[in-house]
């Protein structure tokens, strides 16, 4: 046999301080009203530091401070100049990349390769895209003469911390508006971090406010009157929330919400990399991905080989310490989304369908759920249906192309499909059925600056990437 | 203590990515020092290493070329004394600089702006997506001798093309020097080339030359030569950018046409179907 | 769709008897994706091999290297030299162990065989007009019989491209079925050289093409061709030798040559057999590097690893 010893990344690398302070005008604050709370490496469940809990008084001061900067410096500034900020900021996640993808790693619970191979690449490529539009707004379609909105509120969730920032923050500058962003709580770090860079980028004072904080200092953000914009990623649940909350005021809003993505698999299909592309689309992040192809659905005449391969691919899936370099499934993010899998999961094994998970040896503290498959699941399954956010796939079948796309819309999710098949007109059928707002095929999971993601139906509305996704931060 | 005595820099061709002398051996005296004359056949070997120099660039991501290009407004402002020093004024070396900026801005937005997807009548997929057009001749303005070469390099390269430039005859320092930011920009060799020397010697090359794909005359002053090489351009159907007949305003928006006369527009149709 | 990966075994002896039943099946097996393979293998390509697991690969990698010379310039003197290498390849240090194989020109054979006898170590040859393969199939039998005769126990052949291009499968399996006759109880090694095969889908056919037609090992490459052994190609040949095993209970090896030049290389390759077939294969019966340079720099990070420092160059012999 063929041992990989460990291969830790460097935890060195990053100084991570006791405490943090909310990120108000170009400062890191005490907070008047808030109080603190624990942020812990789900890894490991050890405490990585003390975070600040902004309450209203805060928000309401963050939100001022952004208004401030936005009417007297971020607005008027050209958008030539806007740019050379934005590029800035681009340059220092580069620069700085490895720092910021081990305390993603440290704070998610994320594969080391993971965050140093995809997110980081992505954030900083992400904020070079929208710094090329910050002069160039007029170009984008949108009217000769676009406007920003004002003030964003932006709420972002846990599974791609730095990443989501990135979504929001690059296009709101760019078209100049400013922002306050509330990391989700169980994943503060890289966003104070990203303060950091914004001071070391001498971005104007008050353009980014960062305040941390739970499920009430979101809503206090969201709610305040002094917001023109709201920009949720999350959950379905709480974007109907914030929908309800803006209604009947002038706040914009766009949301990027879960999934239930069908991954459909025909029997003509590059069998050895849609096997690739079924154990990225649900294992890559542990499952905590709202575009994650959660259901297999898989053509009846080649589902037992198809599953043969993909049982014998997930058996080479190494679980364990998330800065290991050879990790490819690290920690789930908190014990909170740990116990919500493990219930769903028992469901399926409750309402009958076949569990199956290699054999694979879970650390002893720490968050963890082994990689698993359902088989004999129907659409009526609970597994099927609902959104799970981890690393558990349900598989399911049909027999007709027709069929395939009955199956993967009959959901209330439509956020992303995949297609797998070696035909191409086949690939254009189906994508112009599936009520999807990304429909990847031969691949799954890609991501990329210039492409705008967002969802159908209750997957939310709005898109985030590419021209598109100026245009939730632009008045026209 | 005597007086410390200069190294002075020999000012050289730029082809392929290195800096030869012209292989005519010839040189003309011109802002005080000895610049490369560039030949005919110094035109033609510029041409072969844009030519080599084209697919590599184009198969490059837009997402690359933006990098590179930014990288090299990086390094450009870094010399900004230098320019300065060879007389071009700050405030050109800063409006270049910014211009480098914003065409590296435009590598992964053009595209976007200038393709898209065409509802075609009928069971089809149809999308339409700029390419390069390959290898560019440029006859850069006169002056400004830095802004205007910056204004007429980046949005010929931003998209994938390469290009053969003919420099400022009077002013070519600044393109020497510029032509040292981009060989130390990442910029692989051969999708800029430099000639120094007299234009009316290589740009009629360049406009009869059957491997050269483009032409822009911007810094044609001469309306009958413009129309002369328009003519031998004609040949092989160049692409012909025109000298502005009221002169260029470089310091305004550029626009994007700049670009969008560079380029090819490929449309691809497919079937949809069970 | 073939029958990749099932569990039920196939009889798959009957499929060279006919042109059209050979195209059916070859063209039946699944198509491969050549970003989704590139990706896969450019991602096995970021495992970070450390400390023991290093050791162990590298001494592995050893064990499978096909110490090669196959220049128009080569000597008796030469190639009794490269197998002495072969034997012991580290002569300071007896525990590093000796190398899979010597691989040469027929002509060469004699010499290296005086060299390797009762050694553990093989001695592979080339043969069938290596390496265009243009040549009579008389003359390619004869070539492989007096290999085989001069002492080599392993035959490297190289298929007809031409003819696989132009769709003559059937020839191509002949061939192979003939050379492996011509082989006696020597090991076939065939080379599909993948640089002119050009797809993917190429490269997993010719692998099933010359599986069926009895061939023990797949090889990529000649090493004279611009294009030689690359993660992907081998990726998708490893695929292949698992699937045929699943289909037919036979196992077949595979040997990347050419281009491998790097102790990091090699542990790629090693990383990509142990997470597509497994152990089953890391073995020197089942993989083999076809190789020159690599054995030094797999020495040097030996030597590393022992004693802590980066030896250069000059502390390894030549040959």
């Amino acid at each position: 046999m063929f041992e990989y010893a460990p291969a830790p990344e460097s935890r060195s690398v990053v100084d991570i301080k006791p405490t943090y302070g909310l990120f108000v005008d170009g400062r890191f604050v005490d907070p008047t009203d808030g109080g603190s709370f624990k942020s812990i490496n789900p890894a490991s469940e050890e405490v990585l530091a003390e975070v600040a809990e902004a309450g209203a008084q805060d928000v309401d001061r963050a939100v001022r401070a952004a208004r401030t900067a936005y009417e007297q410096v971020w607005g008027p500034m050209p958008g030539r100049d806007r740019a050379k900020y934005l590029f800035r900021i681009a340059r220092i996640i580069q620069e700085r990349s490895r720092e910021l993808a081990v305390l993603e790693s440290l704070d998610n619970g994320k594969p080391i390769k993971e965050s140093r191979d995809v997110d980081l690449p992505l954030v900083a490529a992400h904020f070079f895209y929208y710094a090329g539009w910050a002069d160039k707004l007029p170009y984008a379609g949108f009217g000769p003469d676009p406007r920003p909105v004002g003030v964003a509120a932006q709420v972002i969730p846990w599974n791609f911390p730095l990443l989501m920032l990135a979504w929001k923050i690059a296009p709101a500058l760019a078209a100049g508006n400013t922002v306050v962003l509330k990391p989700a709580e169980t994943t503060p770090l890289t966003a104070l971090l990203f303060a950091e860079i914004c001071q070391q980028a001498e971005l104007p004072a008050g353009v980014v406010n960062i305040v941390t904080g739970a499920g009430e200092t979101g809503r206090a953000l969201v709610e305040h009157p002094g917001v023109d914009k709201v920009a949720f990623t999350g959950s379905t649940e709480v974007g109907r929330a914030i929908a309800r909350a803006v209604a009947g005021t002038r706040k914009r809003l766009t949301l990027e919400l879960g999934g239930k993505a069908a991954n459909i698999v025909f029997d003509d299909a590059p069998v050895d990399q849609a096997v690739e592309g079924i154990v990225n689309g649900i294992f890559f992040n542990q499952g905590h991905v709202c575009c994650a192809g959660s259901r297999l659905l898989v053509q009846e005449n080649v589902a037992d080989r198809v599953l043969e391969s993909l049982k014998r691919r997930m058996a080479q899936l190494r679980v364990g310490d998330p800065l290991d370099k050879n990790t490819d499934i690290g920690a789930i993010n908190s014990a909170a989304q740990l116990a919500r899998i493990r219930e769903l999961s028992d469901a399926g094994s409750a309402e009958g369908a076949e569990r199956w998970s290699p054999p694979c040896e879970l650390p002893e503290r720490g968050f963890w759920f082994a990689p698993t498959i359902f088989t004999g699941v129907t659409q009526a399954h609970r597994i099927a249906r609902e959104e799970i956010f981890g690393p558990v796939l349900s598989v399911l079948t049909f027999r007709t192309p027709a069929e395939a796309v009955e199956k993967a819309n009959n959901t209330p999710y439509g956020l992303s499909a995949g297609i797998w098949t070696d035909k191409g007109s086949r690939i254009l059928w189906m994508a112009d059925r599936l009520r999807a707002g990304v429909v990847w095929a031969n691949t799954f999971n890609k991501f990329d600056p210039t492409s705008p993601f967002g969802g159908y139906k209750e997957s939310g509305y709005g898109r985030e990437g590419g021209r598109h996704g100026l245009e939730g931060y632009l008045s026209v | 203590m005597s007086e410390r005595v200069a190294v002075r820099k020999t000012y050289k061709l730029f082809i392929g990515g290195k800096f030869p002398r012209s292989e005519s051996g010839r040189s003309y005296l011109v802002q005080d020092s000895n610049v490369s004359l560039a030949s005919r056949k110094d035109a033609r070997d510029a041409v072969v290493a844009a030519r080599a120099a084209a697919k590599g660039w184009a198969g490059a991501t837009a997402y690359n070329r933006g990098q590179i290009l930014y990288r090299v407004a990086e390094m450009l402002e870094g010399r900004r004394e230098q320019f300065v020093a060879l007389g071009v004024p700050a405030d050109e070396v800063d409006a270049a600089t910014d211009r480098w900026v914003w065409y590296a801005g435009w590598s992964d937005k053009l595209p976007q702006v200038y393709g898209g997807a065409n509802p075609v009548a009928g069971p089809y997929f149809n999308l339409s997506a700029p390419e390069p057009t390959g290898v560019v001749a440029v006859a850069a303005p006169e002056s400004p001798a830095l802004l205007g070469l910056v204004s007429v390099i980046a949005p010929a390269i931003v998209t994938g093309n390469t290009v053969v430039v003919a420099a400022s005859p009077s002013a070519p320092l600044a393109a020497v020097t510029l032509a040292e930011v981009l060989a130390t920009s990442d910029l692989p060799g051969g999708v800029v080339n430099i000639l120094t020397g007299h234009p009316k010697e290589t740009v009629p090359t360049l406009a009869s030359h059957l491997d050269v794909n483009a032409i822009d005359l911007t810094g044609v002053a001469d309306a009958d030569l413009a129309t002369e090489l328009e003519v031998s351009a004609a040949q092989n159907l160049k692409r012909v950018l025109r000298p502005a007949p009221a002169g260029h305003d470089w310091s305004a928006d550029p626009g994007i046409t700049r670009m969008t006369a560079l380029l090819e527009t490929k449309t691809v149709w497919h079937p949809k179907g069970v | 769709m073939t029958a990749t990966a099932t569990s039920a075994r196939s009889d798959l002896s009957e499929l060279g008897r006919s042109e059209t039943a050979l195209r059916t099946f070859l063209h039946g097996l699944p198509g491969v994706d050549q970003v989704g393979a590139e990706q896969r293998a450019a991602q096995l390509g970021t495992r970070s091999i450390k400390t023991s697991a290093k050791a162990q690969a590298i001494d592995l990698a050893i064990r499978m290297v096909d110490l090669t010379t196959l220049e128009g310039a080569d000597t008796p003197g030469k190639v009794r030299a490269l197998a002495a290498k072969a034997l012991r390849p580290d002569p300071a240090d007896p525990s590093c162990p000796h190398v899979g194989a010597v691989c040469v020109y027929p002509a060469m054979v004699p010499y290296v065989a005086e060299v390797l006898r009762g050694s553990g170590v093989h001695l592979a040859s080339v043969a069938t007009a290596f390496p265009s393969g243009q040549a009579p199939l008389e003359i390619k039998l004869a070539d492989t019989r007096a290999a085989v005769e001069a002492g080599a126990d392993e035959i490297d052949m190289v298929i007809n491209r031409g003819a696989f291009l132009a769709g003559r499968y059937a020839e191509v399996y002949d061939e192979i079925v003939a050379t492996k006759q011509a082989c006696r109880d020597a090991h076939l090694k065939v080379i599909l050289e993948t640089g002119e095969l050009a797809t993917y889908d190429n490269v997993r056919r010719a692998s099933w093409l010359a599986m069926l037609a009895g061939g023990d090992f797949i090889k990529t490459s000649t090493g004279k061709v611009p294009v030689a052994a690359t993660l992907p190609v081998t990726l998708v040949m490893l695929e292949a030798v698992r699937d045929f095993r699943a289909a037919t209970g036979r196992q077949v090896g595979v040997k990347p040559a050419g281009g491998i030049k790097t102790t990091k290389d090699a542990i790629k390759y090693l990383v990509m057999v142990n997470e597509t077939v497994g152990a089953d294969w890391l073995d020197p019966d089942w993989f083999r590097f076809g190789a020159s340079s690599l054995l030094n720099d797999l020495l040097m990070q030996r030597t590393k690893l022992t004693t802590g420092v980066y030896p250069g160059p000059d502390y390894f012999t030549l040959d």
